[in-house]
């Protein structure tokens, strides 16, 4: 059935010949492995299942006869189920789970912020939510974000769980308005599967940072939190879960933690390296080093229209302390008058009542430091400031690919070069190294796009022939370099000309694609370039306005 | 009314009623008797269980704890691991850079399409700031969909080609490796009114001979481009053939119904006075013989033109060609009949129909330059007969669905056939019937193929206005295979009426090539 495939993992294949498999027809049909079903068949957790399906009709029969000591026993005796040998047996080794974790993550934090009513059973829900603050736990323990990434779907985290690069995107915290046309039956049995993975995941990634599962919160740090929460929360149990998800505590180790003795890793010269791989490793090292240690010593404050368990994750991933008002959540620990704090977080236009010695900052700051791995200059995100773009830490430019000129600009940053410090200085002088600017970045795009020219030009020249009409005149303008790439070109539409039908086909796919990809490209370049003269022209324009 | 508290916790020392106690409250109840008789026999049957112990295992523990290698079973080896999502791009950004925003007609063609042709599967937006950003309403529907991708879609390996397509493009010798080859125009032959529809030039490479559909025939000098007589022969001229003979000077012409023996006059007096005492003395027959044909001498005012002989047809005639000694000539007839290809012999004006059955519409017919081989080009096929034993000898699959030309090498032993699909077919006819080779360099219909008589060059010309001349190695080491290589697109012809390049020739000494173009123009190319 189909939750029997959906807990196995089973899925279709597509068969090599389709017409000799479905029997002459093209219909589109799916096809599973025979092998796959037989496997399918000597499973277990089926017996469980019809198991199941008796309890379900005997416990109706009871209901509907109103026999109550019947249902209580049965009650007592409902048939239970366990997936632990399905999660073994689909990943024999923990990094195969570690691979697979991207869907569990994003499936668990969906279920987690669904309502507690309707949907879906609550025990579910609470379950994923626990799962998903553990796994948020963990990635603190160990500083193992890497990037994150604000889009209009929501939050994109990556975390590097040794070496495995897990992705998982959670939902702004809003109401979901439920679809109809969705089987929430399908995504239960995903989540169903998803809880048992990522349970034992959890355990196991706890046992190897020598932390206590189910996690206990750091004993100093408890005993700091009781007094203030002592009199709002009657019972320590109930409160747990949310402390645990303020994410502001430290967790309790099953051993003490020996820090210095990891930092200093011993080095294995491995046969085959060269020095220079050897020193581009060790500095990759060194730049990981520091970029988990991004927000080290600072203090953050998070206003209370900030989305706090975001940035409250971010920031504690990267060393940095954070609190927030104490009516928005438990676990806060400074106040928002405390002079030691360095940044605090504001998402509104302006603020009253700034307090001196820290910087009052948008958001964005905290995800666009921690992708660009520095600490960016906080004089465009003010509040209240247009922001500037937000990008995308996923995207690797390739050689021809349109790379958006803040990314430019940022690579040069992270490069140790400053190329804008102008744009810090005063608005007055802004206007004039802005237009500097804007020529050099114009320069620098013209350049771009003669070279696309030159290489869209290469390839319509490739399919255009050239005129075999060479006046001896001619001949002594051009150079010799012209001509010896006109003679190859020629050479080489001449060669193309003998390629076998297939390679031939093939060729042209993929000079198909590669021009499709440069004419984006392209297209790209010229709307900015659009953009920014229009931009221009308004600022001259109230400039004017201004003056006159 | 005070009320009277019959039931206080304080235990009184009257009881309420004074009623004496049942009698059923003494004696063991037969009711209860017979339900724990029943349940003691259910029991007895084991119908009822015990209760199972809680199993009190922890719900997570190391599940990994023994990774032993047994566990890694085939079905590993073979799982296809879905996908990982793709990860978003800059688009994707609450607040991308401008230009990844969505205009007015993006937005609108992005909203006609349908949902899985787009691109992106959300429109781009920008949000000023973080507070300003809603939830996303298709997030649950992105969530189900992966659900389902993973359950019901069906996983290949996909081999995905990851070649430099620099690669794939064969390497070739170098075109100059393989000079001579015609390569630039050198003249332009201008006179004719309309397009020019053959060539033919002398075997000693003098001169020139081209047919037009304005009803003309004219003689060039070849490397002056002068024109040297223009003969008005009344009708469009379908093809035209130099003698191969360099001791005859005569031209074979198809005009309409008929094939005109032309003597151009042109160069040496000797040889084209010999010519002409050839074909006078010619002595006829005593008996008469029925041919399929009427030869007649040529009027005094046709003969003072240099009109010689006609053979009149009864039907259209479209090609003429000559055997390699020039004595005997073929001519065809667009008819669907048995009398499609004729055979000519000039000096005894004799005519000959050599098939008594009809294979096909016969598009050309070429003789064998060496051996006593003819070959007869249909539509689709190409057959040698073999003239002595008159017999089909071959018969080559041109792979293509009509044939317009054909030429054949000096050696004798490879064929190329052009045709109405762009496509050129090499016959290599020691190797097999179907084709060494297939080229396909035109875009357009081949009009004309030839080959050059000592070079290894063979060219053909199509109706997109280019001559392609194409080195053709033929090795005498009968194991090596020929060598084809394209060297050189050669264009000059304007497109009239859709139609490029006519007919190519090349000459016989000079790797020159000459084309006639529907422009009414022939170009020189050296």
């Amino acid at each position: 059935s189909r939750r029997l495939c959906i807990l196995k993992g089973i899925y279709p294949h597509e068969p090599k010949h389709k017409k000799k498999v479905n029997k002459g027809s093209t219909a589109p049909r799916t096809f599973y492995l025979l092998k796959d079903i037989k496997f399918l068949l000597h499973e277990p957790i089926v017996n469980k299942f019809r198991e199941y399906k008796v309890f379900v009709r005997k416990l109706r029969k009871a209901y509907g006869k109103g026999e109550w000591s019947t249902v209580d026993r049965l009650k007592d005796n409902k048939p239970s189920y366990k997936l632990d040998h399905i999660v073994k047996e689909r990943y024999p080794t923990f990094i195969d789970a570690l691979r697979d974790l991207d869907d569990a993550l994003s499936m668990c934090f969906l279920f987690s912020t669904f309502p507690r009513s309707g949907k879906c059973h609550v025990q579910t829900i609470q379950l994923c939510r626990r799962l998903a603050v553990e796994f948020l736990n963990y990635v603190i323990a160990s500083r193992s974000l890497r990037k994150v990434f604000l889009s209009i779907k929501g939050i994109y985290y990556q975390a590097e769980v040794l070496g495995q690069p897990v992705t998982w995107i959670t939902p702004y915290a809003f109401a979901h308005d439920h679809p109809t046309d969705v089987d929430y039956r399908v995504m239960a049995t995903f989540t169903e599967f998803y809880t048992t993975l990522l349970g034992f995941v959890n355990f196991r990634l706890y046992q190897s940072l020598n932390l206590l599962y189910p996690p206990k919160i750091d004993g100093q740090a408890d005993i700091e939190l009781k007094p203030v929460e002592g009199q709002e929360y009657a019972m320590d149990s109930e409160s747990y879960l949310e402390k645990l998800s303020a994410l502001s505590a430290s967790l309790a180790r099953a051993v003490a933690p020996a820090h210095e003795e990891e930092a200093e890793l011993d080095e294995f010269p491995v046969e085959g390296e060269t020095a220079e791989q050897m020193d581009a490793k060790k500095k990759e090292q060194e730049a990981l080093e520091k970029h988990k240690k991004l927000f080290e010593g600072l203090r953050f404050f998070l206003n209370r229209e900030v989305p706090r368990e975001p940035l409250a994750f971010i920031i504690r991933c990267f060393g940095g302390q954070v609190s927030w008002d104490k009516s928005l959540c438990i676990g806060a620990t400074y106040d928002v008058n405390d002079p030691s704090i360095t940044h605090q977080i504001v998402d509104r236009p302006r603020v009253e009542q700034q307090v001196v010695g820290r910087y009052y900052l948008q958001p964005q700051w905290v995800f666009d430091s921690v992708n660009a791995k520095l600490c960016l200059p906080v004089a465009d995100y003010f509040p209240g400031v247009l922001l500037p773009p937000h990008l995308s830490p996923f995207v690797t430019e390739q050689e021809g690919d349109y790379i958006p000129p803040e990314k430019l600009k940022l690579l040069a940053m992270q490069r140790g070069e400053n190329p804008d410090e102008e744009s810090e200085e005063e608005e007055d002088e802004e206007d004039d190294n802005d237009k500097e600017e804007e020529e050099e970045e114009d320069e620098s795009e013209k350049e771009e796009e003669m070279k696309l020219k030159k290489m869209e030009e290469q390839k319509t020249q490739s399919n255009k022939m050239l005129p075999v009409k060479v006046t001896a005149g001619k001949l002594r303008l051009e150079d010799k370099q012209r001509l010896e790439q006109e003679q190859q070109s020629e050479e080489k539409r001449l060669a193309i000309m003998m390629m076998k039908k297939r390679e031939k086909y093939l060729y042209k796919k993929i000079m198909f694609g590669k021009k499709r990809k440069v004419r984006e490209a392209n297209k790209l370049a010229a709307k900015r370039k659009a953009h920014d003269t229009a931009v221009k022209e308004e600022k001259k324009k109230s400039k004017k306005a201004r003056r006159a | 009314q005070p009320s009277v508290d019959f039931f206080t916790h304080e235990v009184m020392i009257h009881p309420v009623t004074n009623r004496p106690a049942d009698k059923r409250s003494f004696i063991p109840s037969l009711i209860e008797k017979e339900k724990v008789s029943k349940l003691v026999h259910a029991i007895k049957m084991g119908w009822i269980k015990p209760r199972k112990p809680k199993d009190d295992t922890p719900t997570y523990y190391d599940l990994w704890a023994h990774e032993e290698p047994g566990s890694i079973l085939g079905r590993h080896k073979m799982h296809v691991p879905a996908p990982k999502m793709k990860l978003p791009g800059h688009e994707e950004s609450y607040n991308p850079p401008p230009e990844y925003l969505l205009s007015e007609e993006e937005k609108l063609a992005w909203e006609q399409q349908e949902p899985a042709e787009r691109r992106l599967n959300f429109v781009p937006r920008q949000y000023r700031c973080l507070r300003a950003v809603p939830a996303y309403s298709r997030f649950i529907h992105e969530r189900f969909e992966r659900c389902l991708d993973l359950y019901l879609c069906p996983r290949q390996r996909k081999m995905r080609v990851n070649v430099d397509p620099e690669d794939l493009i064969p390497k070739l010798p170098k075109p100059q490796d393989l000079q001579p080859f015609p390569t630039v125009q050198a003249l332009v032959y201008r006179g004719h009114s309309s397009l020019v529809r053959c060539l033919g030039i002398s075997p000693s490479g003098q001169w020139l001979v081209s047919g037009s559909d304005d009803g003309t025939l004219r003689f060039w000098e070849v490397s002056t481009a002068r024109c040297m007589r223009t003969l008005p022969v009344g009708g469009v001229v379908k093809s035209v053939a130099w003698n191969p003979n360099p001791t005859v000077c005569l031209v074979a012409v198809a005009v309409e119904q008929s094939v005109l023996l032309v003597n151009p006059c042109l160069g040496d007096k000797l040889l084209y006075g010999a010519t002409d005492q050839l074909l006078e003395s010619y002595v006829a027959p005593e008996e008469e013989r029925v041919q399929p044909v009427r030869w007649d001498t040529a009027t005094p005012e046709e003969h003072a033109k240099g009109i010689r002989l006609i053979i009149r047809h009864s039907k259209a005639v479209k090609q003429v060609t000559w055997h390699g000694k020039g004595d005997y000539f073929a001519s065809v007839v667009s008819d669907n009949g048995n009398m499609q290809v004729l055979i000519h012999q000039a000096s005894k004006r004799w005519s000959q129909n050599p098939f008594r059955r009809s294979k096909g519409l016969v598009q050309c017919v070429l003789f064998h330059p060496l051996r006593p081989y003819f070959f007869v080009a249909t539509q689709r096929y190409v057959r040698v007969y073999n003239l002595l034993k008159q017999e089909l000898t071959k018969k080559l699959m041109a792979n293509c669905k009509w044939v317009s030309s054909m030429a054949i090498h000096p050696g004798g032993d490879n064929v190329i056939c052009g045709s109405y699909d762009s496509k050129l077919a090499w016959f290599d006819l020691d190797l097999s019937t179907r084709p060494y080779q297939m080229l396909r360099h035109h875009k357009k219909a081949l009009r004309s193929v030839a080959f050059h008589r000592h070079y290894p060059l063979f060219a053909s010309g199509s109706d997109d206005g280019t001559v392609i001349v194409c080195h053709g190695m033929v090795y005498n080491d009968l194991l090596q295979n020929p060598l084809l290589v394209p060297v050189k697109v050669l264009k000059g012809h304007a497109l009239t009426l859709d139609l490029g390049v006519l007919d190519v020739i090349f000459h016989p000494t000079q790797p020159w090539v000459f084309s006639s173009g529907a422009d009414g123009t022939i170009r020189l190319y050296t």
